[in-house]
């Protein structure tokens, strides 16, 4: 009876062994532990869940952040282009006119390539530049000055330069070929000292010559 | 001498077998191990003291295992089965802890 027992001890031993070694999961779960398993599972669901939730929308958040960035920057450049041009940093190009201006008796005075410049920023010239006979060119931009250098040159910004001058200038090439053009303007003028002033449309003006940057030594920016 | 033979053909059987444990028995089973693991350590402790008396052992295994069956289907029922069971193992562990304390002093004297 004794050894009955004893190997019926044995065998179950071995058979519940066997039973949680080979399905140590589900099967031999009692059900309040299941239960109790599916509770846990679905709340650290629900609990991920949030995760992913809180998440996202960081991502989302990242994400407008850089674009906000991106659109920052884009502004910034045109900007940085935008004054390049004017400071004439930056070469330029784009439809405008050519400027031509020959001496007739008397030489071109600086006093008449200064009145044509302001008539042409006046009538919205964006960029400009003026090259000697020689071919050298000098950008004009608002700190240009204009001097007689004598015997039909020019002092531009400190660089002589010989005729006959052309103008290159970038804007809207109606507008400031009627504004060089009105009665008693330059062209007027400079046929009235004997020279003449020659306007030719350009599809593409360029306007290559470059200013070195000025670097600022009193003026600071108000902010 | 027998009932180490008998141990050991019931383990070999049960390897051999391997038959799986139906459903209804499964929360039953692992409680009615530690039970007659509980009278089988009772007996050799029974046996050390020469005070083994085998209708003893065969009434005490065969109690211990219903008991525990009985106190854990009454948990089930009941809906604290799986706590109850826990307490029927946590009783049956120091039980078999002192019946093995009491061998172990026996053999060792220590």
């Amino acid at each position: 009876m004794i050894a009955l027992l004893l190997g019926l001890l044995g065998f179950t031993l071995v058979v519940q062994l066997r039973t949680t070694s080979t399905d140590p999961t589900s099967a031999a779960t009692r059900q309040e532990d299941l239960v109790r398993i599916f509770s846990d599972l679905d709340s650290r669901e629900k609990r991920l869940r949030q995760d992913i939730e809180s998440l996202e929308e960081s991502q989302r958040q990242l994400r407008s952040g850089e674009q906000g960035r991106q659109a920052a920057l884009e502004e910034a450049t045109r900007r940085a282009d935008e004054l390049g041009i004017l400071a004439g940093t930056l070469p330029a190009r784009g439809p405008g006119l050519g400027v031509r201006f020959e001496a007739g008796s008397k030489p071109i005075s600086a006093y008449r390539i200064l009145d044509a410049v302001q008539e042409l920023r006046g009538a919205g010239a964006e960029a400009m530049q003026i090259s000697g006979g020689d071919g050298a060119s000098v950008r004009i931009i608002a700190s240009t000055y204009f001097l007689d250098g004598g015997d039909g040159a020019l002092v531009v910004d400190g660089r002589p330069l010989t005729g006959p001058f052309t103008i290159t200038v970038i804007g809207d090439p109606t507008t400031m070929a009627t504004a060089l053009k009105i009665p008693g303007g330059v062209a007027a003028s400079v046929a009235g000292d004997g020279g003449t002033v020659i306007v030719e449309d350009r599809e593409v003006a360029e306007v290559s010559a470059l200013h070195a940057p000025v670097k600022l030594e009193h003026a600071r920016p108000v902010s | 001498m027998i009932a180490v033979l008998a141990l050991l053909a019931g383990v070999v059987l049960g390897v051999y077998l391997d038959p799986t444990v139906p459903a209804a028995l499964q929360p039953y089973l692992p409680i009615a191990v530690v039970a007659a693991l509980d009278a089988v350590f009772g007996g050799v402790r029974a046996k050390l003291d020469r005070i083994f008396d085998d209708k003893q052992f065969v009434v005490s295994f065969i109690s211990n295992v219903l008991v525990a069956g009985l106190i854990v289907y009454l948990g089930d029922q009941l809906g604290v089965g799986g706590q109850l069971s826990t307490g029927v193992v946590v009783v049956l562990g120091v039980r078999i802890f002192g019946n093995v304390a009491a061998i172990r002093r026996h053999l060792f004297r220590a």
